[in-house]
């Protein structure tokens, strides 16, 4: 069996407005082993969340998607029937959404919403399936798990609530978890426990996890592998290490400068900025989709389309020209030393 | 020291709160005996969980709510006797949300000028005026003056937010969670603005934040809030290097600094934050502290004045004690 449960290569997703096609999503490939995280970072409207539904095949029925390749676990989601995706859905894969508050059925006990999946997608029994609820309950740290089950939405706080949704995620032991800004809406203690306990479950389960995200302080403390988006392109991908020590892209750079850290950045100081405003997705685009922002863009910047730029270390990627040139230039001057 | 612009003596806020049909009301002590004080130029943030009182505080302070004992004093008179018009001449608010926080059916003019209209301002002629200079001060273009709120991005509108809060000059500024609504490169535009702001025309904030290393970064005095109480406070950078509230150390262990090198803390706190209608005993904080005592399920800390501020801890106490004993 490989070791690779999701792989997605070329995924567009387009989306009819009035005022032409938005091009949500362009050329995204992204692929996740067992046991490893992928975090997919970005702001807001670059298309990360609409990834993470397109591989659910949860998108709005308007959008539409392609890709030349969507496996999970080597089945191809374009092959398969919409009955066999519900069989997939929620129990080989299934996902955290960011709030607990909305996501949760209000007119259902926690206990109904736990076992639901489990009972739809494997023939066990009505006490078989609350035994599961209250042993997921415990390992995401409720205490008194078994009286939980009877209480609603209402009844808990919001970090008790998206441990539910995480026990939830795990009903079925999937091997695949994909978190959808799993703890924006928390507190930063709360948070931190929630993201342990997700490292040590996904170690314990040997499970893949897709963590998308705007925080990178989450990113760097718990991603194996990391995807930065901007506009519907992945602008840079690289291990964690990777980006962190060396961003290749100056729209990555730009985020990291943006970012106060306590102890580094001078208190008080004028923190990093990037000017200007995303560019709208509707309509064609040409060039790199950063250069309205880019300090250091060139006049070849905006004439054709960017390709990823894949031979700068293994496994790492950049789509910028400036960055290709600069790989280059020390490479070239590597081969005449 | 200079000149305390804003202070709240020993300031409680409860609220009655509903058991059921037929029961008896039951209080909930959102903040519980508070004092404060906000020197002149300083930036003070309060910092704690949700739930804490961190807001209810921020709604006392700014004449919103009156507290249900102790005192606040403004410019050095009881803000009791000041009507809500003289209190907004000193104290303005700058909210989370800048997509409910503005009218979506007003122009940007019409909101940035609407304080000028409340406060009865005497000269018409000049507010349009006085508007486009303050877009020019926050960084907004000025032809957005008769766009709506609908038409701006994020950062723009709390642009928008921060010019109303400004153009009748008031001398102190509550931030209740500034930037957590704008994406990573807009926070850092917005924080920017706000520094600048604050050396330009002289102003004092207090910022409420539960993003550590932005309060971190902006501020000169930090108080810790656990439960309606100010368990620590002090000089940002005395409190960040030297935290000593078991609270704060779990607090400042789960900021998540981008350094790949390190994992996910572990904070030890526990799932459960208090249920406020029903405190714990003796310290609020000890069911979930690493350094609980006996003693904490029982003794309520007392205020333990350190180098630039206090803490409320028992481990201190003790200390304290022992210094006397010793001396």
């Amino acid at each position: 069996m490989s070791n690779k449960i999701l792989e997605v290569q070329d995924l567009t997703i387009d989306i009819p407005t009035p005022s032409g096609t938005l091009h949500a999503v362009q050329k995204v490939s992204i692929h996740v082993d067992r046991g490893e995280t992928l975090c997919i970072v970005g702001e807001s409207g670059c298309g990360k969340s609409l990834t993470s539904l397109a591989i659910m095949d949860l998108l709005p029925k308007k959008a539409m998607r392609t890709a030349t390749r969507l496996e999970l676990a080597g089945e191809s989601v374009f092959e398969i029937g919409e009955r066999r995706m519900s069989d997939i859905r929620g129990n080989r894969m299934s996902m955290i959404f960011q709030e607990p508050m909305t996501s949760l059925n209000p007119a259902y006990t926690i206990g109904d919403q736990l076992t639901e999946a489990l009972r739809r997608h494997r023939k066990v029994s009505r006490s078989e399936a609350r035994d599961r609820a209250v042993f997921l309950l415990e390992k995401v740290g409720i205490t008194a798990a078994a009286s939980r089950l009877g209480q609603y939405p209402h009844q808990l706080s919001g970090g008790l609530r998206q441990r539910v949704m995480i026990a939830m995620a795990l009903m079925c032991g999937p091997d695949l978890i994909i978190a959808d800004e799993p703890t924006t809406a928390l507190d930063v203690t709360i948070q931190a426990q929630i993201l342990h306990l997700l490292a040590e479950l996904q170690r314990e389960f040997n499970m893949g996890l897709i963590l998308i995200t705007h925080d990178l302080g989450v990113v760097a403390r718990i991603a194996d592998r990391v995807a930065v988006m901007y506009a519907g392109q992945i602008v840079e991908t690289g291990s964690a290490a990777q980006i962190f020590s060396a961003p290749a892209h100056p729209y990555t750079r730009g985020l990291l400068a943006c970012i106060p850290i306590p102890g580094k950045t001078e208190r008080g100081a004028h923190l990093g900025a990037i000017p200007g405003i995303v560019p709208s997705l509707v309509g064609k685009m040409s060039g790199c989709h950063f250069a309205s922002r880019c300090p250091e863009v060139q006049q070849n910047c905006t004439s054709a389309p960017i390709p990823q730029f894949e031979a700068l270390d293994p496994g790492r990627s950049v789509r910028c020209l400036q960055a290709e040139n600069a790989a280059m230039r020390s490479a070239g001057q590597e081969g005449v030393a | 020291m200079s000149e305390v612009v804003l202070e709240a003596r020993d300031i409680t806020r409860k609220f009655m709160i509903s058991s059921g049909f037929m029961r008896a009301k039951r209080p909930l002590h959102a903040v519980n005996g508070v004092n404060l004080k906000l020197h002149r130029g300083e930036v003070l943030a309060l910092v704690g969980e949700s739930g804490c009182g961190k807001t209810t505080l921020a709604k006392m302070l700014l004449g919103l709510l009156p507290p249900s004992s102790g005192s606040l004093e403004l410019d050095g008179q009881p803000l009791a006797s000041l009507s809500h018009l003289d209190v907004a001449r000193i104290v303005q608010p700058i909210f989370q949300d800048p997509y409910s926080s503005l009218n979506p059916r007003k122009t940007i003019g019409n909101i940035i000028s609407l304080p000028l209209v409340a406060q009865g301002d005497k000269d018409p002629a000049s507010w349009r005026q006085r508007a486009e200079e303050i877009m020019e001060l926050v960084g907004l273009p000025r032809r957005v003056y008769n766009n709506f709120p609908s038409q701006l991005s994020g950062g723009q509108r709390q642009r928008v937010a921060i010019a109303r809060a400004l153009i009748n000059r008031p001398r102190v500024v509550i931030c209740d969670e500034p930037t957590s609504a704008l994406d990573v490169s807009v926070q850092s535009q917005i924080l920017n603005l706000l520094q600048d702001l604050r050396q330009e025309l002289g102003l004092t904030y207090l910022m409420i934040s539960h993003n550590l290393a932005v309060v971190e970064h902006m501020a000169t005095r930090i108080a810790v809030m656990y439960l309606g109480r100010v368990v620590e406070e002090g000089d940002a950078e005395t409190v960040y290097n030297s935290p000593r509230h078991p609270y704060t150390k779990a607090l400042l262990g789960s900021v998540l600094t981008p350094d790949p090198n390190l994992g996910v803390p572990d904070t030890h706190l526990g799932a459960a934050y208090p249920n406020p209608l029903d405190m714990p005993s003796g310290c609020t904080f000890h069911p979930r502290c690493a350094q609980a005592m006996p003693s904490c399920t029982s003794e309520v800390p007392l205020p333990v004045p350190t180098g630039s501020g206090h803490v409320e801890c028992n481990l201190y106490e003790e200390e304290q004690d022992k210094m006397r004993m010793t001396s």
